[in-house]
């Protein structure tokens, strides 16, 4: 990632958003979803910009699951383990992707396209199982049309 | 027979509510909502009116109004629903609440998961300010100024706790506070703060329109009004419902279609209490059973101890970590749990765990880990045997 | 604040509106557990060790965070309150790595007293706890050992509240919730002043100074080596603390009979270097100000002190661009360093490769200082060794050594002997007051214009005093200082020595001279000094410090006969080529990112 992009970005975003000290959480998610993941020249860099330490910003963006502080696939697939969804087999789901992906839960294929995760609730319960490719959500699948809809993401 | 009911997703006229109370005085905005006798929808039930009089009560030049929309616990999606199909509702119910606080900035925070909303949000949002139902001079009273802005949230349960909410509206890690002083006192940033929860919110303008009197013929005696309901699990007719409160859960499992093999439900998701045959003749309200909506059904295949199991996980991962009953609680619970798994697990080992609800319960900071071992009581008291040879049998029935 | 009566097991007390439960009971003498609490950070009720009951409430309540009300009926020794307060104790000895009889906090730690206040025999919930996360041991100060850390967030606290520095937060959430640093960094890869105050809150052994010890006896034990000793002013204050002195008890005489009994060859005092320190820094500032006022080149003013080296750090980290207003001066400890393998290895005849320099200091930032590469001559380091107070407990402990039955003693001459102005160094305000002493007189001629030279304004316990003095009467050599009004601030805690450069970096910092000790209270409350430090334990040794400097027959430092000497046989002048060479040195700007 270049450093001037990011900077660039990072003024946009304090424009928009503002200076103050509570803003850091909303740049985080916006910056999040620009380069998937939160690095650490770009905590850095957020730090420098509201004049805080990168631990203060570490620990914030670390208490959040969809935060990630770690570099993962730029699709992550998140499917719902709440009970709801787990009663309407959502292993079934999960057993379906590990195998199309070649990956198992937790882990994120090697060309870095996708990652598998775990998510709680995601207010899909009636017509689970469910599951999020990053910001998108999706209810009542099967386990071929989970991999038809994450295939789909190229 | 308690009824079904149909206030939150009936018909409304976008500004009739706020009119209505711009045409009273804030005090009396207040009197009207606190004798509707309307407690919060999140679960907790604290009397909506208390707290709208607290905050109106500190002076401020700068008071919030904050949404809920952190809908986390597992098997809720009523919260969705209502933001989906009635914002306008929602965001004059925020207004009127300004309006009876003194407020003139609002929150709605959303979970991270509910993100695709946004978009249609924020298009509401500009809709009501071309309407001026919200912004500077709402429905032309001067000085009245509101606005409304969103604010996501990243995949955190503790942050539907209002405190905790209010540090990650903060932007800090998302760990509830030491009560008191309490959000109507100093909350967002240190300034007197509502928190109401989104279908709280979206009574409002009903009480505003119809009465305290005709919001509390619904209900009991102590759970005045209705309720929504997120049905999820083994039943014909999944999904949202609005009944009165007090309805029984036999009634309730009639009108979703459970299937007749029912043999537990929990009620109030993870946090909640798992009711069995012998409870369905129990009415759902404060007094009764309390729930934020959230009902699961299980039917006779399936386990209770993977239910069990599957909550203390969850529990052990969304669990804040700040303080040492939840944080360490969670993580002892779930070793127990896993006793029974490996066949090591016995009566004194539930003995033990129910010694450990105890602490959690009693001396945990906020209500999360407070409400942790709800489930653990409940189904370790009412499936003993299914926890204790947990190690075999059948589990799902996939 | 309004007063209100409460009702504690069954007596009625008076209490103020504001006031927690704690705050009640500690002051009735009712006992409270606690552990994340602490008189010198903020509340955070996380540990729930204090919970008690009060009526009509459904949970128990933390006593350090529930603010009492009128009427209030409390219970604090119910079933529940005790079940659960036993419950807390397992639940966090479940989770620790238990090896006390080999761990440094072993008879110190205050988990293990909580087990032993509850009377434990057995872990209920997990057999134990493995050392399951490495220690990092990245700083060159002190350890951080996860597996006992007990997650109270003291140390996270007094990083961020006291020193405004944020080196260590939580991390993560939930079971996987961990204290540490950005991306979980080894401590010693992030910015970190070395200050010590983690430590020095930690209530188990998950943090602690890196020892020292064994390098000190070998080098005692080698009869090649000349081993000199010199002990920090706030040593002598505190040391008794370790062997059940109460707080604020002077054991100067004993320590000087221990550290010989223990074989050390020469037994001085960096007081000896604190004296040295306000003739440089004294005429520095004198200096300065003399080219301000007389229209020669701007010199960076405020000057601020440069003794204490968790605050030069900081100011490298944080306010880089301010460092020319740092005094060159080098701090007492590495002057005397300095002093000892030049001057005096000369005077001796001993070559200065065989003497070894061992420093005992109340403060972990003093480990670093002395391996800076600018503390060095010719590869050789100035001073060789730093013990912290603590430290040196343990290795008088080790000698078998009993504090209690030694002699009084003084320390050896010349490089122990100074006078009161060096020991109120110890003390938030002391350099000031030394350094108002002496900068006075040699302007004025006369002495500082404060009954018993007592120069009240500039000390106490609050986070930033100002005070100033006007001169009248200067000599002909300081006549552009005449009718000036000498404006001066003291700072101690790192947080407040941040307001204090924000003002100096934005223009508004009216003072010339600030004096800034990292440490709350000075080095007295340094991150080396026994455990437990609070405000009251401070003070005590403020008290004992005061007046050792009362007790002393010379209490200005341009009157040490030893720094006179020095000077007229070596160093010619304050400020000259060679006392530049030797005791002044030179900064390093860090950065924060």
């Amino acid at each position: 990632m270049l450093r001037e992009t990011l900077l660039r970005k990072l003024d946009h975003l304090i424009e928009f958003h503002g200076k103050a000290r509570e803003s850091v959480l909303p740049v985080l998610q916006d910056l999040q979803a620009t380069y998937g993941y939160l690095g650490e020249e770009t905590i850095n860099e957020v730090a420098r910009t509201f004049g805080i330490s990168q631990t203060e910003v570490f620990s914030v963006a670390s208490f959040y699951h969809f935060l990630n502080t770690k570099e993962k696939g730029k699709y992550v697939i998140r499917i719902c383990r709440t009970i709801s969804c787990e009663l309407r087999d959502k292993a079934n789901i999960l057993r379906a992707l590990e195998s199309e992906l070649g990956i198992r839960m937790g882990e994120t294929t090697h060309d870095k396209k996708y990652s598998l995760d775990y998510a709680n609730c995601m207010g899909m319960c009636d017509r689970g199982p469910s599951m999020m490719v990053n910001d998108d959500l999706y209810a009542d699948l099967t386990p071929s049309k989970a991999v038809d809809i994450v295939l789909s993401y190229r | 027979m308690a009824r079904k009911i149909d206030v939150v997703f009936s018909d409304f006229q976008p500004g009739s509510a706020l009119r209505a109370a711009l045409g009273m005085t804030p005090t009396s905005v207040i009197e009207l909502v606190t004798k509707s006798k309307l407690r919060g929808r999140g679960g907790a039930g604290f009397p909506t009116g208390l707290k709208w009089d607290a905050a109106r009560s500190h002076r401020s030049d700068d008071k919030f109004i904050i949404c809920n929309a952190d809908e986390g616990e597992p098997g809720t999606f009523k919260d969705k629903n209502i933001l989906e199909k009635q914002t306008a509702k929602v965001i004059e119910g925020m207004a009127i609440g300004a309006y009876a606080i003194g407020a003139s900035k609002g929150f709605i925070y959303l979970r991270g998961e509910y993100k695709y909303l946004v978009k249609d949000l924020m298009k509401k949002i500009e809709e009501l300010k071309s309407q001026n139902l919200i912004g500077k001079d709402i429905c032309r009273e001067k000085g009245f100024c509101f606005d409304v802005d969103i604010k996501l949230g990243s995949g955190s349960y503790v942050c539907g706790e209002e405190t905790a909410l209010i540090e990650s509206l903060e932007s800090k890690r998302g760990e509830p506070r030491n009560k008191p002083p309490y959000p109507a006192e100093a909350g967002y940033l240190g300034q007197p703060t509502v928190v109401n929860n989104v279908e709280t919110l979206s009574f409002i303008p009903h009480i505003l329109l119809n009465g305290a009197e005709w919001f509390q013929q619904f209900g009991t005696e102590k759970s005045t009004g209705s309720k929504l309901f997120s049905v999820s699990g083994d039943c014909r007719k999944p999904g949202i419902y609005e009944f009165e409160f007090g309805i029984t859960i036999r009634e309730l499992l009639k009108e979703i279609d459970a299937d007749p093999d029912t043999k537990a439900v929990q009620i109030g998701g993870a946090s909640g209490f798992c009711a069995c045959s012998d409870d369905f003749d129990k009415p759902i309200c404060f007094e009764g059973i309390p729930t934020g909506g959230s009902i699961i059904v299980f039917n006779k295949s399936r386990s209770m101890f993977m239910v069990l199991k599957n909550f203390v996980e969850f529990f052990q991962e969304e669990s804040c970590g700040q303080c040492v009953p939840c944080r360490e609680g969670c993580s002892r619970m779930l070793e127990g749990i896993e006793k029974f798994e490996q066949g090591r697990g016995s009566s004194k080992t539930i003995n033990d765990l129910l010694e450990l609800s105890t602490t959690m319960s009693l001396a945990s900071k906020c209500g999360f880990g407070q409400s942790v071992p709800n489930s653990f009581r409940t189904i370790a008291s009412k499936f003993k045997d299914e926890i204790l040879s947990a190690g075999g049998g059948e589990v799902w029935r996939s | 604040m309004a007063e209100l009566r409460i009702t504690i097991n069954g007596a009625s007390y008076k209490a103020l509106d504001g006031m927690t439960i704690l705050d009640v009971c500690r002051r009735e003498g009712i006992h409270i557990p606690t552990l994340c609490n602490h008189p010198d950070l903020q509340t955070r009720g996380i540990c729930r060790i204090c919970v008690v009951d009060v009526k009509g409430s459904k949970t128990l309540q933390a006593a350090c965070s529930t603010p009492v009300e009128a009427g209030m009926v409390i219970s604090t020794t119910t079933d529940r309150v005790r079940k659960s307060r036993k419950t807390i104790v397992e639940l966090l000895l479940a989770n620790h790595y238990t090896d006390c009889t080999v761990c440094p906090k072993n008879l110190n730690c205050e988990l293990q007293s909580l087990a032993n206040e509850f009377g434990l025999t057995d872990l209920r919930w997990k057999e134990r706890r493995e050392r399951t996360i490495p220690q990092d041991d990245s700083s060159p100060v002190f350890i951080r050992d996860n597996n006992k850390c007990v997650l109270c967030q003291r140390c996270v606290r007094a990083c961020d509240e006291m020193q405004g520095v944020y080196a260590v937060a939580n991390l993560f959430k939930g079971d996987s919730m961990i204290v540490g640093s950005a991306f979980n960094k080894p401590i010693g890869e992030v910015v970190c002043i070395n200050c010590g105050q983690c430590v020095a809150h930690c209530p188990t052994g998950a943090l602690s100074e890196k020892y020292c010890i064994e390098d000190i006896w070998k080098a005692i034990d080698d009869p090649k080596k000349v081993v000199v000793v010199q002990t920090a002013p706030a040593i002598r204050a505190a040391l008794g603390e370790e062997f059940g002195y109460p707080a604020g008890t002077r054991v100067t005489g004993k320590m000087a009979s221990a550290l010989r009994t223990m074989g050390f060859d020469y037994v001085f005092d960096t007081q000896f270097a604190a004296d040295l320190t306000i003739m440089e820094e004294g005429y520095e500032l004198l200096g300065r100000l003399r080219s301000a006022l007389t229209g020669g080149e701007a010199p960076a003013l405020p000057m601020t002190t440069s003794c204490s080296p968790g605050w030069i750090k900081f100011q490298e980290h944080f306010f880089p661009e301010l460092l020319p207003n740092v005094s060159t001066c080098k701090s007492p400890q590495q002057m005397f360093g300095a002093v000892v393998k030049s001057f005096w290895a000369g005077k001796m005849g001993i070559d200065p490769e065989n003497i070894v320099c061992v420093s005992v200091m109340p403060c972990t930032a003093k480990k670093f200082e002395s391996i800076r590469p600018e503390m060095a001559r010719n590869g050789r380091p100035d001073v060789d060794y730093v013990l912290t107070t603590r430290e040196l407990a343990v290795m008088i402990k080790q000698a078998g050594i009993d504090l209690h039955d030694m002699k009084n003693s003084t320390f050896d001459n010349p490089l122990g002997e100074s006078t009161g102005a060096a020991t109120i160094f110890a003390a938030s305000g002391g350099v000031m007051e030394a350094a108002l002493r002496t900068a006075y007189e040699v302007v004025t001629g006369r002495e500082v214009p404060f009954k018993n030279l007592d120069i009240s304004p500039v000390r106490g316990m609050d986070g930033v005093r100002e005070a100033s003095i006007k001169i009248n009467g200067a000599q002909k050599d300081w006549s552009f200082l005449e009718g000036v009004e000498l404006k001066v601030l003291v700072a101690h805690g790192t947080a407040n020595a941040k307001k204090v450069m924000n003002a100096v970096r934005e223009g508004t910092m009216a003072a010339h001279f600030i004096e800034i000790m990292t440490c709350p209270g000075g080095c007295l409350g340094g991150g080396g000094q026994p455990l437990p430090g609070t405000p009251e334990i401070r003070l005590a040794r403020a008290k004992a410090i005061y007046e050792e400097d009362a007790d002393s027959p010379l209490r200005k430092s341009h009157e040490n006969p030893s720094v006179k000497k020095l000077y007229e046989d070596f160093l010619g002048a304050p400020n000259s080529h060679l006392a530049h060479e030797l005791l002044h040195t030179h900064y390093t700007a860090r950065g924060q990112y």
